[in-house]
């Protein structure tokens, strides 16, 4: 396999705005979409993702070469489904309350694009230190988005952010805001942006 | 057919002629040379070009400035009954809801970098309509969010007026109404607000209360007004005159709230032949509520509607059973302003499927 000349810092760096997995690529929109009612949710959900992304992430380098091409991606959700049972088994012993806010979200990392996507395309092709790389900014991305989200979420849709109220009595929450139609409003809006900053970059 | 074909090259020729430079031979040097007595510039005086265009070739004088202020004008009564029935605070509100709307249109032609097209009256007309779907105790603070969002979002965000998918309007309203929904379900009394400095009376819509309570009210009350519920829906009589007004002067196509009304009535009216005592009677639907706004103002807007007769009808009628289903069976006591949207969001769906044939089109 013919070396690539990408430095580490941009293996790094990629997933971070200019291969968003959100942003850019639109994977993973369900968990996005969904646990993006309060910051806290976003960022443990984020948290939690990111632990499945990177585990599995060195597991399926190391074994890139032993894998038969033909069951890989059985194989790949294997390795995923026994991580996301820790971080669920994990959550749900440690922080009952976001885990029960969660809800069958955590369980559904496992068919998350985010993570089989990074196993398909990098992990199986590239050395573990690489693959951390890739799967730590990957996970940034995600988490940034998610809290980013959560965040403008909670603020409009309760008025606190991280559960403190931030903004006066004067302020009536936007109860769409925590419902599914702010979320669909929201990430539209800040993959608008996104495109719309790109666009100005000279990014296509 | 050999004559045309030996026409067709004339003209184009003849239509050509100024913008081709004289000389093929010509070097671009020569050119720059001479741009004070440019021969092409001689060409376009004495000679009167023959304007090559395709169809259509009939213009007309409608202009969307023409149109948008005309829809204001006729609604025109409606806001008047409007501030008469409840009084200040009515007025206050459809103040803020029309120039929150145009304040955000200017913003938005602003940081589009494009034509300021605040003068059209589009966004009045948004604001306007926002304003009366309404209902008279929401404070200032909501109707103008209910404004911003309806211009920004329901509008600007698809590419202004002519590219929005919803009725900008109805889609504020929406917005409002899944964000408040406490405060958009409440409701005042017409009679206690009118002009006076007391608290006002809260009281349900006609539809609310038949809803919730079995109880009636007289058509006399839903024909002038005098009920509760929204700014502009209580007077069934002021906009059905502006209405009109817009189909006699075919700004609004007269098929659309004919099958909007029409399908009310006749399913309103089937399940009230089952069942007088558990379902309202049909001119009851129709009086009731905003369904008379909608069919005329709303349903009609031109951007959000199909463009063929056939496709009018099938929107009117679609509505017409989505409001009756919501007003019978849902959760909600009125259902015009979902209907209309939901109608909204299949129209380029029924535009596609009855699309006229093309004369001479093999199918």
């Amino acid at each position: 396999m013919a070396k690539k000349n990408v430095s580490l810092s941009a293996e790094f760096l990629k997933g971070i705005w200019n291969e968003n997995p959100i942003l850019r690529s639109l994977l993973g929109l369900c968990p996005t979409l969904a646990v993006t009612n309060s910051a806290i949710n976003g960022l443990a959900m984020g948290l939690a993702t990111i632990f499945v992304l990177v585990s599995s992430s060195i597991l399926i380098s190391l074994f890139r070469k032993r894998i038969p091409h033909q069951v890989r991606i059985a194989s790949y959700v294997v390795v995923i489904a026994t991580f996301v049972t820790l971080a669920d088994r994990y959550m749900a012993a440690y922080y009952p309350v976001i885990s029960k806010a969660l809800g069958p979200y955590v369980p559904l990392i496992v068919v998350n694009c985010i993570i089989l996507g990074r196993q398909e395309a990098f992990s199986s092709k590239n050395g573990v230190g690489r693959s951390i790389l890739d799967a730590l900014g990957m996970g940034t991305g995600f988490i940034m988005v998610l809290l980013v989200l959560g965040s403008v979420r909670e603020i409009l849709g309760s008025a606190s952010l991280f559960n403190f109220t931030i903004l006066g009595d004067w302020f009536h929450p936007w109860m769409i805001m925590i419902l599914p139609p702010g979320a669909f409003l929201t990430l539209g809006l800040l993959i608008g942006l996104a495109n719309w900053y790109n666009e100005k970059r000279g990014i296509v | 057919m050999k004559g045309s074909e030996k026409k067709l090259p004339e003209t184009m020729d003849n239509q050509h002629k100024p913008q081709t430079p004289p000389g093929p031979g010509r070097s671009t040097p020569v050119k720059k040379e001479k741009p004070k007595k440019d021969p092409r510039k001689k060409l376009f005086r004495p000679e009167r070009m023959l304007i090559l265009a395709s169809s259509p070739h009939l213009g007309t004088t409608d202009s969307v400035p023409k149109i948008m202020w005309t829809v204001i004008a006729a609604l025109a009564p409606t806001v008047v009954m409007a501030v008469y029935y409840f009084g200040w605070p009515a007025l206050r509100t459809i103040l803020a809801c029309v120039a929150a709307a145009v304040v955000t249109e200017l913003i938005m032609n602003y940081v589009k970098r494009e034509r300021l097209t605040v003068v059209d009256g589009s966004a009045v007309i948004t604001g306007l309509l926002l304003a009366l779907t309404l209902p008279p105790s929401l404070s200032l603070d909501r109707s103008i969010l209910g404004s911003i969002f309806a211009i920004a979002i329901g509008k600007q965000i698809f590419g202004g007026l002519g590219y929005n998918i919803f009725n900008p309007a109805l889609l504020g309203r929406a917005f409002l109404q899944a964000s408040f929904p406490v405060a958009m379900t409440t409701w005042t009394n017409p009679n206690t607000a009118r002009f006076a400095n007391i608290d006002a009376l809260s009281t349900a819509t006609p539809l609310g209360a038949f809803k919730f309570e079995k109880i009636t009210t007289d058509y006399t009350s839903l024909f002038f007004g005098n009920s509760g519920g929204s700014l502009g829906e209580t007077s069934a009589l002021v906009i059905l005159a502006g209405g009109i007004f817009l189909l006699l002067k075919k700004y609004a196509d007269w098929r659309i709230p004919a099958s909007f009304l029409g399908t009310v009535f006749i399913v309103g009216g089937i399940f009230w032949l089952i069942n007088p005592s558990q379902y309202p009677d049909p001119v009851f639907h129709l009086l009731s509520g905003g369904l008379m706004l909608g069919a005329f103002f709303m349903a009609t807007d031109m951007v959000t509607s199909p463009i063929t007769s056939a496709g009018c009808w099938i929107f009117g009628s679609g509505a017409g059973i989505l409001l009756v289903l919501i007003r019978l069976f849902g959760g909600l006591p009125e259902g015009v302003m979902y209907s209309i949207l939901l109608m909204n969001a299949v129209t380029p769906l029924i535009n596609r499927y009855t699309r006229p044939r093309v004369f001479g089109e093999l199918t």
